[in-house]
């Protein structure tokens, strides 16, 4: 194990209309086998015990999977490691000396709340729009009576790993959720269960995200690049594909 | 405190059947009349929150995250345990029960039990339906693998990602409801009190952690799905959120806490590394299916995993039990694991750790099988500790994890406040003394889909309910008890924080004192010890802690505050409790009654009961109860997994 002394540059903003700077922030002895959200816990001890007001950001389960955290580290969506959320980056990522530049995740339909801490509300009502099936709860068929080809199944839980961190819109020049409303829709058309509701699910899911102000996929492809869950365009193109059958058939 | 579990009589097999005939019933017309309050969104509250709109009733939502969808629940890896026998393994719902209460050392109610593997099958159908991705085999059908504690393959996954899986889907019905607007989802809310009007509850007070504002909220009926408290210790595989505060105002306001000692201890996390650590992270003990738990025979051996050949290891999970073998229950694996350690032959840089290996499993099955199964664990292991189990064995080492004590609750998940309800990890109902793997997800659900709406439909049509609109004095009261309580945690703030402590600081203390003197093995003397130093901690967090900022606000370190100052009040309890029970069982290992081969020792005869806790008085020692349990059904043996 190694230390490392770092320069931070914190994006500070008191609330959504306070106008916010970047701070400078001097940590020594930062060890590498810390995640990037201990290094954070490490300078809010700090700046506590100077009677500096802590940064705050969205954390929680600190395992990569509840994706709740999330800062933009160096211009990168999660920071310069591939497939892993904030909380699973490691410093050893770091060398000493380095100066990182932490933002939150901008984008105009991700109101920053305070610091890195931002509202992502508009990710839920995409799902609320249409992202399920609509069975209430008992009276089910048994679970084997609909076999699913293990291939489709596996192609399903690869869109359905998406944990709703908004990586995808905050790195995507037009600030689009494609990525996120692609994998749900790409889940549920992929399996026999979402068959029924797949027209109407691709139109108001789409509807939605477009009423939250996220903006069109132009395959800037830089949502594949950041997703912790690597999750590929690929589903773009059968939301895409989803979308215009349904526009076309439904009117 | 009155404990009537209101176990149905009758034979096992039917007792749930004959409960939901005789429970009283609300008419679909009447139940948009009534309100439901439910607290968090893990699996129980999500499902319950779905299934109660489903069924009319206008419910109104509580999370303390951004998004009900990233409750902790979701962090659950291996599995969900179902009574389906698609295998034909020899499984049932009798074998499910058995296996379960056996699991939890004979400290679970037997009914509850049964209820509980009963609906398990409904759950795979009801998850299978909503378009959880479970894992399939070639020709289309459900895949299954083994876990801890059972001899049948009965475990339905979706990779590593169950809980994730799981909890979406209930999520996504939860999302169906609000958009219909039968849920009124409110976010970031946490909750500080339960409001009771003529000892029924009838609201709940939370604070906006964005605004700071506290706003009182009022309902017929009110359910908590808070989860379990396994951050008092500080460390934890919880997420750093999860708390003990929602169920603990509700028991100083009445509600009785039961077994509060109960608290798993799971085999397979990766240890400790350093001080600064905010959390620990679980290996899903489905890696115990494949993986070969080990330590060198001799102690203090610094060779490479891979430089020590075959007859210098100790397999000692398999020497000591083999029929189990690496599958035992997560108690025993994790004591022996401490064992071993404690023998000086514990591996790593802080010879806190043993060797779990895939070397055997990737020669018999090959690299390509084993990284399907767990891919994603190993990737997760590689990112923490910089090292690949494919090349070297994991140093796993157990972490506190789950809490099957909880809230007491009857068979109808009431607690002992009329009207107030808990389910999942948040009441102590299934566990006993111990929880299987695979059986926390199998029922936050069977409690949320299945159960509680039953229970809630019973209690409305049984009782009837002054209107209340929130603007009662006791709601009033809740408001002005809980924005002192917020101004008394900021007390110390006007100071500056020169010669302050910071909440991490008293929270770290706390969990040590736990760990060492209430964590996997528990000792008279040394729990009578921790009872003595509490009080310091207490003194400690309300005269010294620095809490920067104002309670107007987004305060995270507030937050922190409000939750630790709950856990140090709570750990009394829990050290009470160890120290009452002076017999071994399941997760509660006390020094004092062990067999002659170091396992749990029982004393039936004086100890066969549920302990449950009444809060007095902020000076007085809180008061313990006991409900029997009766063994009608099976007969308590020592357990043995040889």
């Amino acid at each position: 194990m190694s230390s490392i002394n770092l320069t931070l540059k914190i994006w500070r903003q008191h609330n959504s209309d306070a106008l916010g700077n970047l701070e400078t922030y001097d940590l020594d002895d930062v060890h590498t086998d810390m995640s990037f959200l201990e290094m954070l816990d490490i300078l809010n001890e700090k700046l506590t015990k100077e009677g500096k007001e802590p940064v705050a950001f969205d954390h929680d389960c600190r395992e990569g999977i509840c994706g709740m955290c999330g800062a933009v580290i160096d211009g990168i969506a999660h920071g310069p490691e591939k497939e892993v959320t904030l909380c699973q980056l490691h410093m050893r990522n770091f060398s000493n000396g380095d100066t990182i530049v932490i933002e939150p995740f901008r984008s105009r339909a991700f109101p920053v709340k305070k610091d890195l801490l931002v509202d992502r509300s508009a990710l839920d009502r995409i799902i609320q729009s249409g992202g399920y099936v609509s069975i209430n709860t008992g009276g089910t068929p048994d679970g084997n009576s609909l076999p699913i080809p293990s291939s489709n199944a596996e192609l399903a839980m690869d869109a359905a790993a998406c944990i709703g961190c908004g990586a995808c819109v905050a790195s995507c020049p037009n600030g689009a959720a494609m990525l996120f409303t692609s994998a749900k829709i790409s889940q549920l058309a992929l399996l026999p269960q979402g068959h029924a509701e797949k027209k109407q699910r691709a139109l108001s899911m789409v509807a939605q995200m477009d009423e939250e102000g996220f903006g069109n996929c132009t395959n800037a492809k830089e949502c594949e690049a950041v997703c912790p869950k690597g999750i590929s365009i690929r589903n773009i193109a059968r939301l895409n594909r989803e979308y215009l059958f349904a526009a076309l058939t439904e009117g | 405190m009155e404990l009537n579990s209101r176990v149905p009589s009758g034979p096992l097999a039917d007792k749930w059947n004959n409960h939901k005939f005789s429970n009283k019933l609300v008419n679909p017309a009447n139940r948009r009349k009534y309100k439901v309050i439910v607290v968090g969104t893990g699996l129980a509250g999500a499902s319950a929150s779905a299934t109660l709109a489903e069924q009319g009733y206008e419910v109104q939502t509580f999370c303390i995250q951004d998004s009900p969808r990233r409750a902790h629940s979701i962090a659950a890896q291996g599995g969900i345990n179902a009574a389906k026998n698609y295998q034909n393994d020899g499984d049932s719902v009798h074998r499910l029960f058995y296996d379960t209460i056996k699991g939890g050392d004979f400290r679970a109610r037997e009914a509850n039990v049964y209820r509980l593997a009963e609906v398990s099958n409904e759950i795979i159908d009801q998850c299978v339906a909503q378009g959880v991705p479970f894992a399939r085999e070639y020709g289309g059908t459900l895949a299954n693998r083994s876990f801890g504690g059972a001899q049948v393959s009965r475990t339905f996954y979706a990779r590593g990602q169950t809980g994730q899986q799981l909890l979406l889907g209930a999520y996504s019905a939860l999302s169906r409801q609000i958009h219909a607007g039968n849920v009124k989802m409110f976010n970031r809310r946490e909750m500080m009190d339960i409001v009771l009007v003529d000892g029924k509850a009838r609201g709940i007070t939370v604070r906006d952690v964005m605004t700071g504002e506290i706003e009182s909220y009022y309902a017929d009926v009110v359910i908590l799905a808070t989860g379990g408290y396994g951050n008092a210790y500080f460390l934890s595989t919880n997420a750093m959120a999860s708390n003990v505060t929602a169920a603990w105002r509700a028991h100083k306001k009445g509600a009785g806490f039961a077994n509060p000692s109960f608290v798993q201890i799971h085999p397979t996390c990766i240890p400790v590394h350093g001080d600064y650590q905010s959390k620990l992270t679980l290996m899903s003990e489905s890696l115990r299916n494949d993986g070969r738990v080990w330590v060198p025979k001799k102690g203090d051996d610094k060779r490479r995993p891979s430089e020590i050949p075959e007859e210098d290891r100790d397999y000692y999970l398999e020497n000591k039990y083999p029929s189990f073998g690496n599958l035992v229950p997560r108690d025993v694996a994790s004591r022996n694991a401490k064992e071993q350690c404690d023998e000086g032959k514990g591996v790593g840089n802080t010879g806190l750790a043993v060797y779990l290996d895939f070397a055997d499993a990737i020669k018999r099955d090959g690299e390509d099988t084993i990284l399907k199964k767990y891919g994603n664990l190993f990737q997760m292991y590689e990112k923490i500790t910089d090292s690949n189990p494919v090349e070297e064995p994991m140093l796993i080492y157990p972490a506190v994890h789950y809490t099957m004590g909880g809230l007491w609750v009857d068979y109808d998940l009431m607690t002992t406040i009329p009207g107030l309800f808990a389910i999942g990890e948040c009441n102590f109902s299934d566990h006993g003394a111990n929880r299987l793997g695979a059986s926390a997800l199998m029922q936050g659900l069977a409690d949320g889909y299945f159960i509680i709406a039953t229970s809630v439909a019973h209690y409305l049509a049984s009782n009837s309910l002054e209107e209340v609109l929130g603007s009662e004095a006791p709601f009033k009261d809740s408001i002005q008890e809980v924005e002192g309580r917020i101004d008394k945690l900021l007390q110390n703030s006007a100071g500056g924080p020169a010669g302050k402590l910071t909440v991490d600081e008293v929270h770290k203390e706390l969990g040590r004192l736990l760990w060492d003197h209430c964590g996997m093995s528990r000792e008279e003397k040394s729990l009578e010890k921790a009872l003595e130093e509490l009080p310091g901690i207490k003194k400690k967090f309300w005269d010294s802690v620095y809490i920067p900022g104002s309670g107007k606000d987004l305060n995270q370190s507030l937050e922190r505050a409000g939750r630790v100052a709950d856990f140090v009040e709570f750990a009394e309890i829990m050290i009470r409790d160890a120290l009452a029970r002076e017999e071994s069982c399941g997760c509660h290992l006390r020094v004092e009654s062990q067999t002659e081969e170091h396992e749990a020792k029982r004393d039936d005869e004086n100890y066969t009961h549920v302990s449950v806790w009444e809060h007095i008085s902020d000076v007085e020692a809180p008061k313990m109860h006991k409900e029997e349990l009766k063994f009608e059904f099976v007969t308590p043996s020592q357990r043995s997994y040889k």
